[in-house]
């Protein structure tokens, strides 16, 4: 999503070596994914899925 | 794929078709930062599998320009930068399965292609708004 849009950045972020990030978004399982410090998204989940959720938070 | 011996031959597979340049701008701390070293081993690792990357390193506490250009928050951080920037970060140590999502990543760069249905393409290129996707992950 990040290649496509140049108003997306997408970070990877090793879990167990941010233990703070790991309070602070309250991850307990992994992936789990946060758009915009407020959208969560748990787990893998289809393409299409995933797209319209993180793009949810726009506007 | 994996960062064991056996995966080497893997990695340079997949990255010996590179079509463009990518560049992994590595951001690293002189204290206080266990998995730097690391970090830094595996990203100029994967740089030597490929005349197609190059690799930067700045001082996340020194270079304040290049931290702010990047957007980095922590260390050690990898950005995946080709002819444009394209907002893809790695922190933490890449290995395990992040290893294969870094390659993974630096193959997207290169190509430009996402790799994403017509429709999500579409959905994504009319974003205007700033969006930041953080995916937390571990490497097994």
């Amino acid at each position: 999503m990040a290649l496509i849009s140049p108003h997306i950045t997408a970070s990877a972020v090793a879990a167990v070596e941010y233990p703070d990030l790991v309070r602070q978004y309250r991850v307990t399982g992994v992936p789990k994914t946060v758009v915009n410090d407020r959208v969560e998204i748990l787990g893998a989940v289809p393409e299409a899925s995933f797209v319209s959720q993180v793009l949810a938070v726009d506007g | 794929m994996h960062a064991d011996a056996g995966g080497a031959v893997n990695l340079e597979t997949a990255l010996a078709a590179l079509g463009a340049p990518v560049r992994l701008v590595f951001f690293t701390q002189t204290f206080d930062c266990e998995t730097c070293l690391p970090a830094r081993q595996i990203v100029n690792r994967v740089a030597s599998l490929s005349d197609q990357i190059s690799v930067e390193e700045f001082n996340i506490v020194l270079d304040t320009d290049q931290v702010e250009a990047y957007g980095i928050r922590r260390v050690p951080a990898i950005a995946v930068v080709g002819e444009a920037d394209t907002g893809i970060r790695f922190y933490g140590v890449p290995d395990g399965h992040e290893l294969v999502s870094l390659v993974e990543s630096i193959q997207l760069v290169a190509s430009g292609d996402s790799g994403l249905s017509d429709e999500s393409q579409a959905l994504i290129a009319a974003v205007e708004q700033p969006i930041d996707i953080q995916v937390f992950v571990t490497p097994t």
